[in-house]
């Protein structure tokens, strides 16, 4: 299951990029993304389509509420490999 | 980087250019280093994070309110190659009392020559959190690669 393609389409575009960011912060519902973001309600929802198709994010009922996630374990090991590929500064 | 799915668990891999030592003192000390700040289920800001670097030790969140949450019990150190910790957290994203209901990570560390590192992450027995775990492992990982992103989001 890999698809590069879509992904890379799916970010391409500044406003999915800045919710993708977003969301790898912290997961949201639909209402956060759009009152923090200078984007209407029903664009939010259709950007979160195409992240979502593209395998980017992903979403889960929270009570009466829809919440969207950025992966959470390669966002994760994203940062890792960041810390951890720093010059060794001192060794124990 | 990559991602596989199976029924019931997430693997997810990393190659970071460090030796492996310092490759899982970072993943294991230095946790703080790199953990998301905002992925927490304290109340209050994340503060810091503590992973006690031994069998039936725990990693810690603390609050800056100086709450305290255990979310994970260290099930195996084996300084540099392995370490598993449980995963103490529910469908709802609150602290799971109950370790049947756990599921667990295993990270594995291999050299790749002498300045580089392939990290393998296994979260698995996520079907222990019970009816709707598959939003969990939803939530945890899926089948894309992200390394290319990494590597655009860090030209900036």
């Amino acid at each position: 299951m890999t698809n590069h393609g879509a992904a890379l389409t799916a970010l391409a575009d500044p406003t999915r990029r800045a919710i993708f960011e977003r969301l790898a912060r912290s997961p949201s519902a639909v209402g956060e993304l759009a009152r923090e973001l200078p984007v209407s309600r029903p664009a939010v929802s259709q950007h979160l389509k195409v992240l979502k198709s593209a395998g980017l994010v992903t979403d889960q009922a929270v009570g009466t509420r829809r919440v969207y996630f950025e992966q959470f374990w390669q966002q994760s090991l994203i940062r890792f490999r960041a810390a951890a590929s720093q010059p060794i500064q001192e060794e124990k | 980087m990559t991602t596989q799915l199976e029924a019931t668990s997430v693997t997810t891999s990393v190659e970071v250019e460090a030796p492996v030592e310092h490759a899982f003192r970072v993943f294991t000390e230095g946790i703080g280093s790199w953990w998301n700040p905002d992925h927490h289920i304290l109340e209050a800001e994340l503060a810091e994070m503590v992973f006690e670097p031994r069998v039936g030790g725990h990693i810690i969140d603390r609050g800056t309110d100086g709450t305290e949450c255990r979310w994970a019990r260290v099930l195996a150190y084996d300084p540099p190659h392995r370490v598993c910790f449980s995963w103490d957290i529910n469908l709802r994203w609150q602290l799971e009392t109950d370790p049947a209901k756990a599921s667990e990570i295993e990270v594995a560390f291999t050299p790749d020559g002498p300045a580089r590192t392939r990290v393998v992450l296994t979260h698995r027995h996520l079907d222990r959190h019970g009816d709707g775990w598959e939003g969990m492992r939803d939530a945890v990982g899926s089948g894309w690669d992200l390394t290319r992103y990494a590597e655009v989001a860090g030209q900036r």
